[in-house]
């Protein structure tokens, strides 16, 4: 579905990213970990346009979208939770999740199947988004990405700054999520959690892949060493 | 009874600060842009009022929306042409280029109108009034001013809080970079913000054009009422807007009232004084 080749990234001068190459198919969920600068967020602000690169080294459903924009590769069904959350401020959480759906892609994300997902934050609807706990913003950030009946959703960091009870709550939802073969990219720091809900992983290292396997075959020790550079 | 005229004028004249201020406050409430040359797009719409009234022969109120339309697209195309270019970190590249437009604009109008005053006539409107009582007289026009006034900041405040586009402005506003992902072209929407600030510019300009006379120069004047009029409500809400424009319209009423060479004083010292001892305005919406 998505298929990276020989992708890097620059900041002005700093290259973050030096020749990634990344396969996810429908229906997969695939997990990316590695060390705090290690590409891993560069990596998918690359993906959903908010980083330019040249065409062909971003293929998604067959066609070239490296270099389009943010607002047009969401249309194509690539949505990002991004890391922190980053609801609208000034928005309810019920505007927060109706935004979502403002790339115009139909399907079978609803508010109300939002609402199914995470009820709670029906409860919440016209609360003010900073308002609520870390936990029910992620489940809004969440709610906002699905909105938009995403082919490919990125997640990252999703357990940053969670209490871990909250952390399992939020992965729990994950298999209602991943229905109608949507495929799943998720940037996780904790490595247990990203192996134990993924099918494959890739670890990054100082901007390239160190290892990538499928995550129940991967020992301790091969991540241990792709992801210390021991 | 004198003071209670004052105040009533003051705050009818508050209604065309509003008019000005209610523009500058949404530009730099969505796009964080102080447009320098606001004061002179005012002045630059009078004059197109002006050009509407005497080629096609009719009454400023008629030709009212079609200075409307044509700031609205100015103002776009502009935003998209111009301005999305200087917008970044950097807060000087938007200030420089608004403060070269303003010379631009007061000098192409010098050169196009010179610099003898001009006037939009409305005929016998002009100076009707409503009496109120032995020493209260509340002229027509100045209330119709007042009450489009009070209704553009209605409607701004409902197309803030009710519409997708609405949605959309505050989502730019709180993150831009968050809101492309969400589908919002960004460049787009702020050549709409643009777009309704010149709107808005479009019936400041006609409504000043009708109440006074103009000349080219009169912009940076008009910039300076409605930025303080901004800072004196705080930002975060029309409303905020709407009342710091009453605010500044009653204090420099009472000075006038007072001296007649007090009135602008006035005005500039409860914007200072604001700015003193409540620097985030007196009806900031905080976040």
């Amino acid at each position: 579905m998505l298929s990276v080749h020989n992708l890097e990234a620059y900041y002005g001068d700093f290259q973050a990213l030096f020749g990634i190459d990344f396969e996810i198919a429908a229906g997969e969920t695939v997990a990316i970990i590695g060390a705090n600068g290690a590409g891993k967020s560069t990596f998918l602000k690359t993906i959903c346009g908010l980083m330019r690169t040249p065409p062909d080294t971003v293929r998604f459903e067959g066609a070239p979208i490296g270099g389009a924009g943010a607002s047009e590769i969401v249309k194509k069904g690539i949505a990002l939770v991004p890391e922190g959350r980053r609801l609208f401020r000034s928005l309810s959480v019920e505007e927060n999740l109706r935004i979502g759906g403002f790339a115009g892609r139909g399907g079978a994300w609803t508010l109300d199947r939002v609402y199914e997902l995470f009820p709670i934050l029906k409860d919440k609807r016209d609360a003010p988004a900073p308002s609520l706990s870390g936990g029910q913003q992620q489940m809004v950030a969440i709610g906002r990405a699905l909105m938009s009946n995403p082919r490919l959703l990125m997640c990252d960091e999703v357990s940053l700054g969670l209490a871990p009870i909250v952390v399992k709550d939020i992965y729990d939802a994950l298999p209602d999520i991943c229905t109608g073969g949507l495929a799943v990219i998720v940037v996780e720091q904790d490595i247990e959690t990203a192996l134990r809900m993924s099918d494959r992983v890739y670890c990054f290292m100082h901007g390239k892949v160190s290892l990538t396997g499928r995550s129940a075959e991967l020992s301790h020790e091969q991540i241990s060493a792709a992801y210390f550079g021991l | 009874m004198v003071w209670v005229n004052t105040i009533v004028q003051g705050v009818l004249l508050g209604g065309l600060y509003a008019l000005f201020a209610i523009g500058l406050s949404l530009a730099y409430g969505v796009m964080r842009l102080v447009n320098i040359a606001h004061g002179d797009f005012i002045v630059l719409a009078a004059y197109i009022g002006l050009l509407v009234v005497t080629t096609l022969g009719v009454h400023p109120f008629v030709a009212l929306p079609a200075v409307v339309v044509l700031m609205f697209l100015l103002g776009y195309l502009l935003q998209r042409g111009v301005l999305n270019l200087t917008l970044g970190p950097d807060i000087l590249p938007p200030l420089l280029v608004t403060f070269g437009l303003s010379i631009i604009i007061q000098n192409v109008l010098l050169e196009s109108f010179s610099a003898d005053s001009k006037a939009l006539e409305i005929g016998p409107l002009q100076t009707a009034s409503i009496h109120l009582g032995e020493q209260i007289a509340v002229g027509w026009f100045p209330l119709i001013m007042f009450l489009v006034a009070l209704a553009l900041t209605v409607g701004l405040e409902l197309l803030f809080a009710r519409t997708p586009l609405g949605m959309a402005f505050r989502a730019t506003s709180d993150d831009q970079q968050i809101a492309q992902l969400m589908g919002i072209r960004n460049r787009h929407v702020y050549g709409l913000a643009m777009g309704i600030s010149f709107a808005l510019i479009a019936v400041g300009g006609v409504f000043m054009g009708i109440k006074t006379t103009f000349t080219p120069d009169l912009g940076p004047g008009f910039l300076l009422f409605a930025f303080e009029a901004v800072v004196i409500g705080g930002l975060g809400s029309f409303w905020g807007t709407f009342a710091g424009s009453v605010i500044l319209g009653v204090a420099q009423g009472i000075g006038f009232q007072l001296n007649p060479g007090w009135g602008i004083l006035a005005g500039h010292l409860v914007f200072l004084a604001v700015l003193l001892f409540k620097p985030t305005g007196l009806f900031a919406r905080t976040r």
